[in-house]
């Protein structure tokens, strides 16, 4: 990268319609122009209703401690392809404000949200500015550099207590509470009154419609987990019902916030490989395949040809596994008592058997590596994935096919049902089957090739009700086209080096920014790193599709019945381990 | 440990003549036969490891083969609680307020490095380290996450542990032996109605050095 | 709207629920010998604990110390505490404190104590893929379930150490590899 960096001509129509408040990014390595904070509604409804960027990817904050400032970055796209465009703006640490674009993307919602939460920038303008993933009341906003945990031992790893003096003791003996807790000065539990969610119940009665018919029904606040069977771990509806009829409905999350950005800006860049595996725990293929090529991008380098075949062959069988269950356990909410569930475990088992013997793990797999895998597959396993793919999933899949498509049950319940339009599904940031069951055929191995994918043939499914049994067939499709790429990658699989150069444990990354985004089963996985050119990096952002799919299901259950709510839940397929992260 | 597994070998010696047709045993060990061999987990998964638990429930590892084939996502019906995956301090409170729910004789088995420890995820601020600071766990699986075959196996050592208890020890048949567990309260930071004392003993504590210790909300080093 | 695609998916799990059966009684041992495989076709089930999944080479649970026994049963293991494993452990479970020659006072490359904290660990396999020396590796005991947690999931060193013998046994193509490439430094080694 050099000094001047060769700016996208859109950048330059920007600067031109908006003379006095565009700057161009100027520290090597950084992308992008800074925009005025005062400026930034009007930029970006430019740029949403001028030039067709009406995507907004990816939205979040870094803290640049020692330094007063704080920067909200934006990575914007067309839906209909195209380059990014990315901006940032500044803002004062003590006293953070920018305005809130909720009113230009409503995808905007959570992850203003999720930086209020964790960097405590105000979004002016933002109608529900509450924490997302941590509850009201909680001491301090967590991601600021100069915010430390109970737990905290030094800024960086590795820590310098490890070795050589190193004596097995945890950490909780420190703590005067054993426990991973802190307070602040002069706190008393004696007379602490908790908040109690009644921020949710208050804003869920202020939603409720007014006129709702001539007859009286009484009105019922319903929570639909933390726990509970159909939820896929621990998700929460609060959901205001009159009869089976959902009135109002907010998902609360954050019972699986793992802290996974705080722990990645500790940990080394190699370091942060296992812990993606355990975001999304149902494709942790992909997870390594986007913090891998995002890294990637940083360090300059690329993974030999057989390293590349091999990655798309892993994340597609990923995809297959996840798709495969997620159509299960769709079913399972639906009712269909675990049998299409246990046809498509057993499938998964025996793709997640090949993951073990490769990667060493069935589902924590850990198996990408900055340029390129971490081992060779063996003849053996080679021809495993040859007979699944050749032989076995086609049959199976057709079998689940014959088994659920036509079946009258599945479309009662499933056709029409949690409607997304087109333009709502991209103003709501969705990504995925869910963007593409709605019509838009907006597939990142398509409009942004990464790796191989250009160079494979494969189709965009996409269907245009934007409902329950479209996503389902979306999804059923991409399991064949998975097939589809597999069969040309057993054929085309190159013999050679699968890493370049040496597997380094400390990778010195040059400062700078990238993103990086992959189409994982769920949608559009990003991540967001900036190094500073330490070991560490300096934030690490995860922009997952399953979050960005429950900020829409809000719009798809409110007005339909409550049962269809878990439907649509299912249809959506979160995996809560990456929606909290 | 052994011996007592077998329900029909008590002790008492069964005449030879009728060997192949009477059958010995104390009331002790069938009961707790029984029971071991209908423990029924709550449906009840938080985190990576409750994928591998339904792998388990699965037709490959299939856990009904051991009498635990009804998983009751009701606390109310369920004798085993799996404690799957990272327990968050958000989750905390819902959690132990299943474990409350539960009947007794009731049994924790925490799955995974996370339940038993806090696992990877240990130092973050929002991860309780060990859901053995609120509830007991009986049997502690390690593992990131335990396989289906280890999940099994904790499985079959919680019902070994099962046949080896007495109904003379067990709590659950006196009055007044079982106490719920206060459900922790969501504050600045998750508490425990159970250390308030010391909370506010630890929080009104005079600085001793307040110039190094500004900014760092207090906490004692 | 006639029923005929639920007849049609009722057929298939009739179908699946018969065939599984048939399959198994027709194949006999030779469709037991698939059962949990990708040729798998009749009944899916392994009965665990009376057979277990094939466990692959590359499987990993928690990690352990090699060491070999000279004749009067002293362990010499083969860790020399160079502290790789702990700095590229993404948890920081591991803990290592090297050992000083008891005369100069100095560190010399063996450790004096090892500890690995089981409930942090993420059993990523990191320690064993940089360790330089193949010191430490990956197990494949997955028995791990205990009654007690307290300090007994933090393993001492005696409790991580397990002989060469038992690493040649769980992973043998490994091994192999390993082996020879350290006979080839040995040889490079002697004739500098």
């Amino acid at each position: 990268m050099s000094d001047q960096p060769v700016l996208a001509p859109i950048y330059n129509e920007l600067m031109a319609e908006f003379p006095q408040q565009i700057e161009i990014e100027s520290r090597p390595g950084f992308k992008g122009v800074i925009v005025n904070s005062s400026a930034l509604v009007d930029v970006v409804t430019y740029l949403h209703d001028k030039k067709g960027y009406d995507y907004l990817s990816n939205l979040t904050a870094v803290d640049d401690y020692p330094e007063d400032q704080l920067e909200v970055i934006y990575h914007l796209f067309k839906s209909t392809g195209g380059e990014i465009i990315e901006f940032k703006v500044f803002t004062k640490r003590d006293e953070p404000v920018v305005p809130s674009l909720y009113s230009i993307y409503r995808g905007a919602d959570f992850q203003e949200r999720e930086v209020w939460d964790m960097f405590g920038i105000k979004f002016a303008g933002h109608p529900d500015l509450r924490r997302l993933l941590l509850w009201e009341g909680f001491e301090g906003h967590p991601l600021r550099k100069d915010w430390k945990e109970p737990f905290y031992e030094e800024d960086i790893k590795p820590y310098k207590n490890r070795w050589p003096e190193g004596r097995g003791e945890r950490i909780e003996n420190r703590n005067p509470f054993k426990d991973n807790v802190q307070y602040p000065r002069d706190f008393d539990p004696k007379i602490y009154e908790p908040e109690a969610d009644q921020s949710v119940y208050k804003l869920l009665q202020s939603q409720i419609p007014q006129d709702t018919g001539d007859l009286k029904v009484e009105q019922l606040v319903v929570n639909i987990g933390p726990q509970h069977p159909s939820t896929h771990g621990v998700f929460r509806m609060a959901a205001v019902l009159e009869g089976e009829k959902v009135l109002a409905l907010k998902p609360v999350i954050g019972y699986l916030h793992r802290n996974h950005e705080k722990i990645g800006e500790r940990n080394t860049f190699l370091q942060n490989m296992p812990y993606t595996d355990r975001l999304d725990y149902l494709s942790s293929m992909s997870n390594n395949f986007g913090y891998a090529i995002t890294v990637e991008k940083l360090l300059g380098i690329q993974p030999p040809e057989r390293a590349e075949f091999l990655r798309v062959m892993m994340a597609e069988l990923t995809r297959i596994a996840s798709h495969s269950m997620a159509i299960g356990f769709l079913l399972n909410d639906l009712g269909a008592f675990f049998t299409p569930s246990l046809y498509a475990l057993e499938e998964r088992e025996l793709i997640l058997d090949i993951f073990e013997s490769v990667a060493g793990s069935r589902m924590m797999c850990n198996y990408f590596r900055f340029g390129g895998v971490v081992r060779d597959i063996t003849e053996d396993d080679f021809n495993k994935v040859k007979y699944m793919v050749e032989e076995r999933l086609p049959r199976k899949i057709d079998d689940l096919d014959r088994y659920l498509t036509e079946n009258e049950i599945v479309k009662m319940r499933c056709q029409g049902v949690g409607v997304l339009t087109a333009e709502e599904a991209i103003n709501y940031s969705a990504s995925g089957p869910s963007l593409r069951a709605s019509g838009v055929p907006y597939d990142i191995r398509k409009v942004d090739p990464y790796s191989i994918y250009d160079r494979l043939e494969f189709d965009v499914c996409y269907q245009n009700h934007g409902d329950v049994y479209d996503r389902y067939l979306v999804r059923l499709a991409e399991i064949r086209q998975s097939l589809r790429i597999l069969k040309q990658v057993i054929k085309q699989i190159p013999d050679g080096p699968i890493q370049t150069g040496k597997v380094q444990y400390a990778v010195r990354v040059p400062p700078g920014e990238a993103y990086g985004r992959v189409e994982g089963p769920r949608g559009e996985l990003g991540y967001y790193v900036v190094s500073d050119g330490k070991n560490n990096p300096k934030r690490y952002h995860v922009r997952s599709p399953s979050l960005m799919s429950t900020t829409s299901l809000e719009k798809m259950c409110v007005g339909g019945k409550i049962a269809d709510a878990v439907t649509i839940l299912g249809a959506v397929d979160v995996v809560l381990g990456e929606v909290d992260r | 440990m052994e011996a007592n597994q077998d329900i029909n070998r008590p002790g008492i010696e069964i005449p030879a003549e009728l060997r192949q047709q009477v059958t010995i045993t104390t009331l002790e060990r069938i009961y707790n036969w029984g029971r071991s061999n209908s423990m029924w987990p709550m449906m009840f998964g938080l985190a990576c490891c409750a994928i591998e638990m339904i792998c388990t429930a699965a037709s490959r590892y299939d856990f009904s083969r051991f009498g635990m084939e009804v998983m009751r996502p009701s606390p109310r019906q369920a004798d085993v609680m799996i404690v799957a995956g990272t327990v968050t301090k958000k989750m905390l409170p819902p959690i132990v307020r299943l474990y409350n729910q539960m009947s007794v004789p009731k049994y924790v088995i925490a799955m995974g490095s996370c339940a038993s420890g806090g696992g990877p995820f240990k130092e973050g601020y929002n991860v309780v380290p060990g859901i053995d600071t609120y509830i007991p766990v009986d049997v502690y699986i390690a593992g990131c996450p335990p396989t289906p075959q280890g999940l099994l196996n904790g499985l079959i050592t919680l019902q070994n542990k099962v046949k080896n208890e007495s109904m003379k020890e067990a709590g659950w048949y006196s009055k007044g032996k079982e106490v719920e567990v206060p459900i922790p309260v969501l504050g600045p930071d998750v508490f425990d109605p159970r250390k308030m004392d010391l909370i506010y003993e630890e929080t009104h504590k005079p600085l001793e050095i307040p110039a190094e210790d500004a900014g760092t909300e207090g906490e004692p080093q | 709207m006639n029923g005929l695609g639920l007849v049609k998916g009722l057929l298939l799990t009739f179908k699946h629920f018969f065939a599984t059966y048939l399959v198994d009684i027709i194949g006999g041992k030779k469709s037991k010998a698939r059962r949990g495989q990708i040729t798998a076709d009749g009944l899916f089930t392994i009965q665990y604990p009376e057979e277990s999944v094939t466990i692959p080479e590359e499987f990993r649970v928690i990690p352990f110390l090699v060491y070999t026994l000279d004749e009067e049963g002293q362990r010499t293991y083969r860790c020399t505490a160079c502290g790789i494993c702990s700095k590229v452990c993404p948890t920081q479970c591991i803990w290592i404190t090297r050992a000083k020659d008891p005369e100069t006072g100095r560190p010399i490359t063996e450790s004096a104590e090892f500890y690995i904290d089981i409930d942090k660990c993420m059993n990523c396999g990191s320690c064993a893929e940089f360790c330089p020396f193949d010191a430490i590796k990956m197990d494949h005991d997955f028995h791990i379930a205990t009654y007690e947690r307290g300090e007994t999931h933090i393993f001492p060193k005696e409790k991580l150490g397990k002989p060469l013998e038992y690493y040649a046994t769980i992973r043998p193509v490994n091994y192999q590899a390993e082996e020879i490439a350290r006979a080839a430094k040995a040889q490079a080694r002697a004739t500098t």
